[in-house]
């Protein structure tokens, strides 16, 4: 073979190479980490990896676990009301800053704000805003409602809630941007159509502009639902899980026991129950969109 | 919503009320945190939290950046400042470079299988950290830079490169195939093409990029907590230490200039950057 041959199959393999980093990452980080959970989790690992095989029984401890099965109930709750009230609050926001007000630039900048902060800085913030002697309660009470009580952060059945507060203050601004970008791209023949026929506006919001923003909503819940499973800087900054371990999540269940329990294979079947969760609410939502996405760049061929 | 602005009419005045409200309900945090910033401990203990300072003074801001104690040295958040900038420079370059390599790659050569390898990339962007945080410490440990500058930029490099290389194939799909051919024809070859066609083109989407991974990066807990060692922990780390794990009489007001401080390079990129900002949420969502 001469050296320009050579040289010419050597360039053909540059672009497979400039992929190597691409190629490690999902290779070795992604699948090779999560089976490598998967395997741990099948073992008896204490601090060190194990490589004896005891099938399901990290599983069946884990949701034995009260503290697991606290922090998925958290989790549920949180999930759902984290999304839903950021949802609807983020497209409350931008269908009244869509309706032509002064000053939309400022306050779209008020609303996004938090979402610039880091998940820690909005739990301390708001731990230090929800402290019952010092914070909102306080304030309340020396106003002259004496028997006003705000303590939720303080109250192991209601701390959970705090949490949703503060997640939801950090995370609207970002529904909001993308129900914007979603309203900007909606007919203009539409509005005109609707007002000839006489419609109110609250009325084409609600039947038809809503429908057709299902794309962003789907974005707007991944987005919101990837956060909701993520969500571990908030507790710790607020709250440290507690009062106790009441609110506790399971992404601080598992950091909990792979680091300070030295509890490895129960803290990977956390992990994969985490991952299968995410999974199960995802991968529907992605197979959806890519359908519509698919069907939609048939229509315009 | 489109057409002209309309009258003033009791409804206007409710869409008015309700965005004042809302604006009021965002707002009041940071009133808050500059407030009792600006507060000595003694007006803090009066527990009047919307009021004005009476003597606003810039103690706590002084102690929080250079006195207060985070877990075991007692310098303030300064050292964090500067361990996040460490960080955050070249966990915001070497993915940049790296997503837009990627992106020039499967948009232009389209290796066979690379689409096959993208496909998992994004699926692994679902991937919750905690899947993927044991087996990396046990390898980063193995390779030796566990607990180090390195050991933080990799893991940021490795769990940003879903969205990197997204923005990026993403910007490229759009740019049209005949500059790319013609570019071909004129014997450009590989990394030519990429470093002296498609990188100086690509200015708009690094700019979106850089202002993710800086917020991103700059904002992370997890991974600084887990990956960069005691000497190189992110501002995020010490703010938290500075204040879950003091002893004694909280100190809200350092505590607060210690948040604001922390927040303060995001929040600035933020203001600064405007709609790019909200371009990067947009392009970022908006997956596939």
């Amino acid at each position: 073979m001469s050296a320009s041959r050579l040289t010419a199959r050597l360039r053909r393999l540059v672009p497979w190479a400039a992929l190597l980093p691409l190629a490690a990452t999902v290779l070795v980080a992604y699948l090779g980490a999560a089976l490598w959970s998967l395997r741990i989790s099948l073992s008896s690992s204490h601090t060190f990896p194990a490589s004896d095989f005891v099938g399901a029984a990290q599983y069946e401890r884990l949701f034995d676990n009260e503290r697991w099965q606290l922090a998925l109930h958290n989790l549920g709750i949180y999930g759902a009301l984290f999304i839903a009230a950021s949802m609807a609050i983020g497209f409350l926001l931008a269908v009244f800053i869509d309706q032509k007000v002064r000053g939309d630039g400022l306050l779209r900048t008020a609303f996004l704000y938090p979402y610039a902060m880091s998940f820690v800085a909005t739990g301390l913030v708001w731990q230090w805003v929800l402290n019952p002697d010092s914070g909102l309660q306080n304030v309340v009470q020396q106003l002259g409602w004496k028997s006003f009580v705000f303590d939720w952060i303080v109250d192991q059945d209601r701390v959970i809630y705090t949490i949703v507060i503060a997640s939801v203050w950090q995370a609207s601004g970002l529904v909001m941007a993308l129900m914007l970008a979603g309203l900007r791209g909606v007919d203009i023949e539409i509005w005109k159509a609707a007002r000839l026929d006489g419609i109110p506006t609250w009325r084409v919001y609600v039947s038809i502009v809503l429908p057709m923003l299902g794309p962003t909503l789907a974005t707007a819940f991944v987005v919101l639902a990837t956060a909701v499973v993520k969500a571990f800087d908030v507790v710790v900054a607020m709250t440290q899980g507690g009062p106790g371990t009441a609110s506790d999540l399971p992404a601080k269940f598992i950091m909990d026991h792979l680091f300070g329990r030295a509890n490895i294979a129960l803290a990977s079947a956390g992990a994969m129950v985490l991952l299968a969760t995410v999974l199960a609410l995802v991968a529907p939502l992605l197979y959806v969109r890519g359908h519509a996405a698919r069907k939609a760049a048939k229509v315009t061929q | 919503m489109n057409g002209r602005r309309p009258r003033f009419t009791p409804a206007r005045v409710g869409v008015y009320g309700f965005l004042l409200m809302a604006a009021l309900f965002f707002l009041a945090p940071l009133y808050v945190m500059l407030t009792t910033s600006l507060k000595s401990m003694d007006e803090i203990r009066l527990g009047q939290l919307f009021a004005l300072p009476h003597a606003p003074s810039l103690d706590a801001w002084r102690s929080a950046w250079s006195e207060a104690c985070t877990g075991v040295s007692c310098e303030g958040v300064r050292a964090g400042f500067w361990n996040s900038v460490r960080i955050a420079v070249p966990s915001t370059v070497l993915p940049i470079l790296i997503g837009a390599l990627n992106g020039y790659c499967l948009s232009f050569w389209r290796p066979r299988g690379a689409n096959l390898l993208f496909g998992v990339l994004m699926l692994g962007a679902f991937i919750p950290a905690q899947v993927m945080i044991y087996p990396l410490v046990k390898l980063e440990a193995a390779a030796g830079v566990f607990s180090s500058l390195t050991g933080i930029v990799a893991v940021h490099l490795i769990f940003s490169m879903p969205m990197m290389t997204l923005l990026f194939r993403n910007y490229y799909a759009a740019i049209p195939s005949e500059l790319f051919k013609a570019a071909r024809i004129d014997g450009g070859g590989f990394w030519r093409i990429f470093v002296q066609l498609m990188l100086p083109m690509s200015l708009p989407i690094v700019i979106v990029a850089a202002i993710m991974q800086v917020t991103g990066v700059w904002n992370d807990y997890l991974f600084g907590l887990v990956f960069a060692g005691r000497d190189n922990l992110p501002m995020t780390v010490q703010l938290n230490n500075l204040i879950n794990t003091t002893t004694g009489e909280r100190l809200y007001n350092v505590n607060m200039a210690a948040t604001i401080l922390t927040s303060a390079v995001p929040l600035v990129v933020y203001l600064v950057s405007g709609r790019w900002f909200v371009r990067g949420i947009t392009a970022g969502a908006v997956k596939g």
